[in-house]
């Protein structure tokens, strides 16, 4: 360190006792072993956030709520404002790599049972950010008032209504009326722009408190090792370098994507045209999208619609809930009903994608 | 047991003080999410009921052809089929809301977003739409086409 650096650093020190924290993180170790690789997910996801916070403060100095401003808007930040189409191409683009990285940070936590005990909660705030970052895709996807945001939107609203009792008050609420019109377009706005960043952060700040508290889990094939024997690195400055290393990587991944694939932004919104042939929701929606095509009208006594929402709605709280019944995972021992309760799903996911990107 | 009654008389007390606490605490918080619930609640806003519009002239509407008419703020599918007659339906989808489509290639009412198909009568014939679109009168007014509710 230079001399003025390191002045800084012993200022700060003196009175906020940094050279603990730093102790800390060098006592904190990483464990290093053929899955390491996952580890990586979690923290790129967290820079992706990091990106859609910055582009997003930006298109906000442009962005108007409204439905006979939001389309013209952003056709203005695409074609007058400088780099405009870069922004938001970049916070287009980041939105669904961080819903990737997310899925796989997810998936690689579930697989590896790092949510045993004593990760119960670390999961359950990191489903929930996932769940508001599925939010944060589903809002953010109307703002540009486009025909293919809107079909989604009532689609996906009009979902929502179908559930018993509560539906028809949920889907008014959600759309601020019986139609989507400019009233969802503000409520939408609200929500993407204020609520959920907030809550996320929030969500942010425990799930990294705790890991931080806790550490990375071992996984269960390393359990049995003695201390020595397991392979480590130390979280600092080692692992914080190699996180560093790969968030420039995915920034470049981004910064491609962006430039060579810039986002489209379609024709604006008519209530009086007819749904457009080839409609389709946003990739992470495609699989339930494609399996409402197949459920009948009717199950049995009930809605279709509803046997789907009842069977996702289901499933998805199996999944959430696993460190709850998953008992043999926390004492050591392997439990293949989580693997194959999760195999199943993903298989499910993947094909059900495949098939509706394709058809 | 010996009895305490100074005791007894304390924790009779504590316990009614508990539970003046924690019942005014539920108070204070319904006072904080009953105001915000309602106010997240759209008012009902009283529109103008539409009864009928009209449609336009029967010269603007191609045989074999189906065109969306504005019916207040709901879309309403006007058909002129291969013979010259009109039919109007609800535009709105009855499975999930999207606006269908008059498609001559399939002679078929169609809804782009889970492929439900619809006869000329309205009828849910294929696909996920659980009931038929509801229908409306067309009446001719010399050159005029007019749409009412049914
Ligand atoms: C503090 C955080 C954020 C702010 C202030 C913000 C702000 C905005 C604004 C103003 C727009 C409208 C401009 C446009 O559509 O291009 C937008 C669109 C969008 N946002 Fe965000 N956003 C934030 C975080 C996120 C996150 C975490 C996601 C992750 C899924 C996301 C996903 C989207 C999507 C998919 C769009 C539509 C992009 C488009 O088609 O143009 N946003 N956001
Ligand atoms: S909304 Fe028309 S078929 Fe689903």
């Amino acid at each position: 360190m230079n001399k003025f650096s390191s002045r800084v650093y012993q200022w700060m020190d003196e009175r906020f006792h940094l050279s603990d924290a730093i102790d800390f993180m060098k006592k904190k170790y990483v464990p290093v072993h053929r899955h390491s690789v996952w580890y990586y997910f979690g923290g790129v996801s967290l820079f992706l956030f990091i990106i859609q916070v910055v582009t997003g403060i930006l298109l906000l100095m442009y962005y108007k709520s409204g439905e006979d401003q939001a389309f013209e808007s952003i056709h203005f930040i695409m074609s007058k404002v400088q780099f405009g189409w870069l922004i938001r191409s970049i916070h287009s683009w980041a939105a669904n790599l961080f819903i990737l990285a997310a899925m796989i940070h997810m998936f690689s936590v579930y697989f590896e049972r790092a949510y045993r005990k004593p990760r119960e909660l670390t999961w359950f705030t990191g489903m929930l950010m996932f769940f508001v970052g599925l939010t944060f895709g589903f809002s953010g996807y109307l703002l540009p008032w486009n025909e293919l945001a809107y079909f989604a939107t009532k689609v996906g609203t009009d979902i929502a209504g179908v559930i018993p009792i509560i539906g028809e008050p949920m889907l008014y609420f959600l759309r601020g009326g019986e139609d989507v019109t400019g009233a969802t377009l503000s409520r939408f706005f609200g929500l993407h722009v204020a609520v959920l960043p907030a809550v996320f952060t929030v969500l942010l700040g425990v799930h990294l408190l705790f890991v931080q508290i806790q550490g990375m889990s071992t996984p269960l094939h390393m359990q049995h090792l003695e201390e020595h024997e397991i392979k480590k690195m130390p979280f600092f400055p080692n692992f914080v370098l190699r996180d560093l290393l790969l968030w420039l990587i995915v920034l470049n991944i981004l910064a491609i994507l962006a430039v060579y694939f810039p986002w489209e932004l379609g024709r604006k919104a008519d209530p009086f045209m007819p749904a457009p042939a080839g409609i389709k929701p946003e990739w992470y929606f495609l699989f339930m999208f494609q399996t409402l095509k197949y459920i009948p009208g009717h199950v049995l006594f009930i809605d279709g619609e509803l046997f789907g929402i009842l069977m996702f709605g289901l499933g998805g709280l199996l999944w959430t809930m696993v460190p709850i019944w998953d008992r043999k995972s926390a004492e050591g021992k392997r439990n293949k009903t989580v693997t194959y309760f999760g195999l199943l799903i993903v298989i499910f996911i993947i094909t059900l994608t495949i098939v509706g990107w394709l058809v | 047991m010996v009895e305490h009654p100074a005791r007894e008389t304390q924790k009779d007390k504590r316990d009614f003080l508990k539970l003046i606490l924690v019942g005014s605490s539920f108070a204070w918080l319904a006072s904080i999410i009953y105001p915000v619930i309602s106010y997240l609640k759209p008012p009902k806003q009283s529109e103008v009921v539409v009864k009928s519009v009209k449609a336009g002239k029967i010269s603007d509407f191609a045989n074999d052809s189906g065109t969306i008419i504005k019916f207040g703020s709901k879309p309403v599918l006007l058909i002129r089929n291969a013979n010259g007659e009109f039919k109007a339906f609800s535009a709105t989808c009855t499975h999930l809301d999207c606006t269908v489509q008059y498609r001559n290639d399939f002679g078929l009412i169609w809804c782009a977003c889970h492929n439900g198909k619809y006869d000329l009568n309205g009828r849910n014939v294929s696909g996920p739409p659980p009931r038929p679109l509801e229908a409306f009168v067309v009446t001719l007014q010399g050159d005029d086409i007019l749409i009412h509710k049914s």
